[in-house]
């Protein structure tokens, strides 16, 4: 079936990020539906945002790599180096 | 000549002495917490004839380096009953350096109780005045009366009616650059030690001292003032338009939320649903919608390349409240369960004006609500209860000794405060290593004495994994002991972000320190001074009838999982203990 090849992951993002979903309000998430086996880095050139422009990801509050593997339901958020990291 | 004012309150006199060979290369964390140690009888009470209140500007305060406008205040706490270091950003550390005053002491105490003085400090005299008319009043009113009085080039130290009422969450209140009664020395109590001397206010004018500190090695300085000022330029957390001048400290929040490790309604959850709505971007965004601005870089102080401070507007776009911190928006936001800057900003505003630290008074609220006297997100009641506070009427005064007492008073367990200090914005449940700091740390709870959200969260200095236990005491011991010396230098604790992840910004500091003393210091020689400084303050506390059963965690963090993580707190005792050695 089709539907198993699919995943819905909710996306929420911050700080200087948001202007990639400028109607999306803040706190709120958006769905996107993903091909299993896809990664956080996936969903980022999904919305066009470059890879260097977040290095806090967090998938259902723990902090992931850019490829780690997403599950259905997964809860995303995605933060700029506001956060940290080594420039 | 760098000099000690010593001022006696017992005998109403103020003197000017050298400064021992002993303390001669010591400022800041470093100077008060050894003259605490050396000076005050650990077993003195407080709020008696015996403790000492000292003042110390950092070692490169008062000169070019940038964001190093820090002070120190340091005594025995009347809130944790050990020794105390309370620090804040303010021009009044930089003009009493440039008056050659290395520390301020205050020690005595008037026979008489009752009447309240103050001391104006200036490059010709040291006099007292007397300050009755000003007993009870906000501090909101207070601050232009004595700008009107003494110009607009004082600066001005206070306490509130907390500080009068001996309250053991009474802060020191400075003034910041525009005036306003906003920076405060906040934790332990310190102001009640003020209250208790009968010392209301010290306004420093440094109008004619030199415009810098005397600097031994001007070379070595400049190089590593060039140094660190790159480094603060390009890290992303501190440079500009970086994550600090863009949304302030409060771009924490959503990231805390996120990561499940915002206390939320008293310790009982990791995370709000109102978040977004007290976060750093919706600060931006309240401000830019009411003023029609996009407000950025507002400083605390001059010479901070940072800028991380703001100032909340009304909706009408006229001045609310400077400044809504991560720590403040969270103590009475998160914390309470209140989802509005409005009310939050109104919180803190109250806490500035009466004189109390706003991480104890929101976390006070926050077991005065479980224990029912407001419901959590009720505002309105939480600004009837800080005007109690205010009042000195016997609610208030219990309100106003912070979270450990209120939860006796109404018979609260869940209690999250460590020497009876209450816990700032992170949970330790969910990110382990600063509970490791919260634990030991002489201070008690305090997140900036040994900062780990840095690695943990974001990602500052390593990464490292905030739910697992490992290594943690390890890395709570090494952060105290940086963060000790960085307390001790006069710069901002902020600079950590870009000088633990740039190793020349790190050196930066170093050569800026020994370049004012004339010293050769390496890194690794400031961090051995820091971890001394630690020991001494360690070794005060034992003194003071502290054991290790008070460098542990509230027991209901040990059985109730916090969540979303659904985490307790499991770090051992052993490991605990491990943090400070043998």
């Amino acid at each position: 079936m089709e539907d198993t090849a699919k995943i819905q992951v909710s996306i929420r993002l911050y700080a200087g990020l948001r202007h990639y979903l400028p109607d999306l309000p803040l706190g709120k998430p958006t769905l996107l539906i993903l091909p299993t086996g896809a990664a956080v880095g996936d969903v980022l050139d999904r919305l066009g945002i470059p890879r260097e422009e977040t290095r806090s990801c967090f998938i259902n509050g723990r902090q992931r790599d850019h490829d780690f593997v997403l599950s259905e339901g997964d809860e995303a958020a995605f933060f700029p180096p506001v956060a940290g990291g080594e420039s | 000549m760098a000099r000690f004012l010593r001022v006696n309150m017992t005998d109403g006199t103020a003197g000017y002495e050298g400064v021992p060979e002993k303390y001669s290369m010591m400022g800041g964390r470093w100077l008060t917490s050894t003259l605490t140690a050396e000076e005050v009888p650990p077993t003195a009470h407080p709020l008696g004839p015996n403790n000492k209140l000292i003042f110390s500007p950092g070692i490169v305060t008062g000169s070019s380096a940038p964001t190093s406008a820090r002070l120190s205040v340091g005594g025995k706490s009347p809130l944790t009953g050990g020794i105390k270091e309370a620090n804040a950003g303010t021009r009044w550390g930089q003009q009493l350096a440039r008056l050659g005053i290395k520390a301020l002491i205050v020690e005595g105490q008037p026979a008489t109780k009752g009447k309240l003085w103050g001391l104006h400090v200036t490059n010709e005299s040291v006099t007292f005045f007397p300050a009755d008319e000003f007993a009870g009043i906000g501090l909101y009113e207070v601050y232009p009366k004595l700008f009107e009085r003494f110009g607009k080039k004082a600066d001005i130290m206070a306490i509130g009616a907390a500080g009068e009422f001996l309250m053991t969450n009474a802060g020191v209140c400075f003034n910041d650059q525009e005036g306003r009664p906003s920076r405060y020395a906040g934790r332990g109590g310190l102001g009640a030690v003020l209250g208790s001397k009968g010392l209301k206010f010290i306004v420093v004018d440094g109008t004619g001292a030199p415009s810098s500190i005397p600097i031994a090695n001007k070379e070595l300085f400049d190089q590593g003032r060039k140094k660190l000022t790159e480094a603060l330029m390009s890290h992303d957390i501190t440079k500009p338009k970086g994550g600090l001048n863009s949304f302030g400290t409060a771009v924490l929040i959503n990231i805390m939320n996120e990561a499940g490790g915002l206390p939320t309604r008293n310790f009982s959850s990791g995370r709000f649903e109102g978040a977004a709505d007290i976060s750093g971007e919706a600060l931006f965004e309240g401000n830019k919608q009411r003023t029609g601005k996009e407000l950025y870089n507002h400083a605390c102080s001059p010479g901070c390349i940072i800028r991380c401070s703001n100032v909340w507007h009304k909706p009408d776009g006229t001045e609310h409240v400077s400044c809504q911190e991560y720590e403040s928006i969270w103590s009475f936001g998160a914390n309470c369960g209140i989802d509005s800057l409005d009310s939050t900003g109104e919180l803190i505003r109250l806490c500035n004006d009466i004189g109390v630290d706003t991480i104890e008074a929101g976390v006070t609220m926050g077991v005065a609500m479980e224990g029912g006297l407001a419901k959590f997100g009720d505002a309105d009641a939480a600004i009837q209860l800080m005007h109690e506070i205010g009042k000195g009427s016997p609610l208030g005064r219990i309100l106003g000794n912070g979270a450990a007492f209120t939860g006796r008073a109404l018979g609260v367990v869940r209690v999250p405060t460590v020497k009876g200090q209450a816990m700032p914005a992170y949970e330790p449940r969910a990110v382990k290593g600063i509970g490791v700091t919260y634990a030991t740390s002489p201070m008690g709870a305090d997140h900036t004495a040994g900062y780990t959200i840095a690695p943990e969260i974001l990602g500052v200095s390593g990464k490292q994994d905030p739910l697992t236990t490992s290594n943690k005491a390890g890395l709570s011991s090494a952060f105290q002991s940086t963060t000790a010396f960085i307390d001790s230098s006069g710069h901002c604790l902020f600079i950590a972000f870009a000088i633990l992840d740039i190793a020349s910004g790190f050196e930066g500091m170093v050569e800026e320190s020994a370049g004012v003393l004339g010293t050769n210091w390496t890194a690794d020689d400031v961090v051995e001074i820091g971890r001394k400084i630690v020991k001494t303050e360690r070794e005060f506390n034992l003194a003071a009838g502290m054991t290790k059963a008070d460098d542990r965690m509230p027991e209901f963090m040990k059985y109730e999982p916090l969540p979303p993580h659904n985490v307790v707190w499991d770090v051992s005792d052993e490991e605990l203990d491990s943090v400070h050695g043998a």
